[in-house]
């Protein structure tokens, strides 16, 4: 079932961010993004207290996803340590400044 | 080297469910070492990023063993050493090189990058067939105490 457009999806991730989370959590917001066709995304991280690289490949098929749509990401409140990691991979226009 | 001043061995199945036990068991003896939050958040993250590779690459297709062996020597200096007895890997420069990986989308192909960035050295010993060791040096800065 195709549920309606909408304008801005707003989503959460929290806890700690692995493999072992990464897989259930990438195929949810995707269905969110595809059932809901939103033109901006935006990715509250204020929750997600640690991430791994698993978050980096979160990350880039998100954006990746939204990019097929001609949507928009924002992604907020990155804490420490996952902003510390995402730069280090180059995520760093991915983040708010 | 010389012999550690403490040390704490661990072994656990190579289950994904088990790499937040593997970071919080890691972070729980580091402590000792009283870091920063900023650098225990580095040694748990190149935890997660040894341990992912052993379960997923070491044991694509069985569940086997991981050890962890974590060793203090003086006030300030620790090695990791995470270990498997998977399938091992036939190239390591190649797969220590950025954004390579054989695992599926959900590995971004970094896990060798990040744990160079966040740790001072980074060893690896593989043999095809045989498994793999990681062993992972970081040395941590004293801060005066009042």
């Amino acid at each position: 079932m195709k549920e309606e457009e909408i304008s801005t999806l707003y989503l959460s991730i929290s806890g700690e961010l692995d493999q072992h989370r990464a897989g259930e959590i990438i195929e949810e917001i995707r269905e969110k993004i595809h059932c809901t066709l939103p033109k901006k995304l935006i990715l509250d991280l204020q929750e997600l207290t640690f991430s791994d690289s698993s978050g980096i490949a979160l990350l880039l098929r998100v954006k990746r996803s939204m990019t097929q749509i001609e949507g928009e990401l924002e992604i907020r409140n990155t804490q420490a340590q996952p902003e510390k990691l995402f730069r280090i991979a180059g995520l760093s226009s991915l983040l708010q400044s | 080297m010389k012999k550690p001043d403490n040390y704490v061995n661990f072994q656990f199945a190579s289950k994904s469910s088990n790499e937040s036990f593997a970071r919080s068991a890691v972070a729980a003896f580091v402590a000792q070492l009283d870091p920063t939050l900023e650098e225990l958040n580095d040694i748990k993250t190149a935890v997660s990023e040894a341990v992912t590779n052993a379960i997923v690459h070491g044991y694509p297709e069985e569940i086997g063993k991981i050890s962890v062996k974590i060793r203090i020597f003086g006030s300030n200096l620790l090695e990791l050493t995470v270990q498997d007895w998977g399938i091992g890997i036939s190239d390591i420069e190649k797969a220590r090189s950025p954004l390579f990986t054989t695992g599926n989308e959900e590995r971004a192909g970094m896990g060798f990058t990040i744990m160079e960035s966040f740790m001072d050295s980074l060893k690896v010993r593989s043999q095809e067939g045989k498994g793999t060791t990681v062993v992972l040096r970081r040395k941590f800065h004293r801060r005066h105490r009042p």
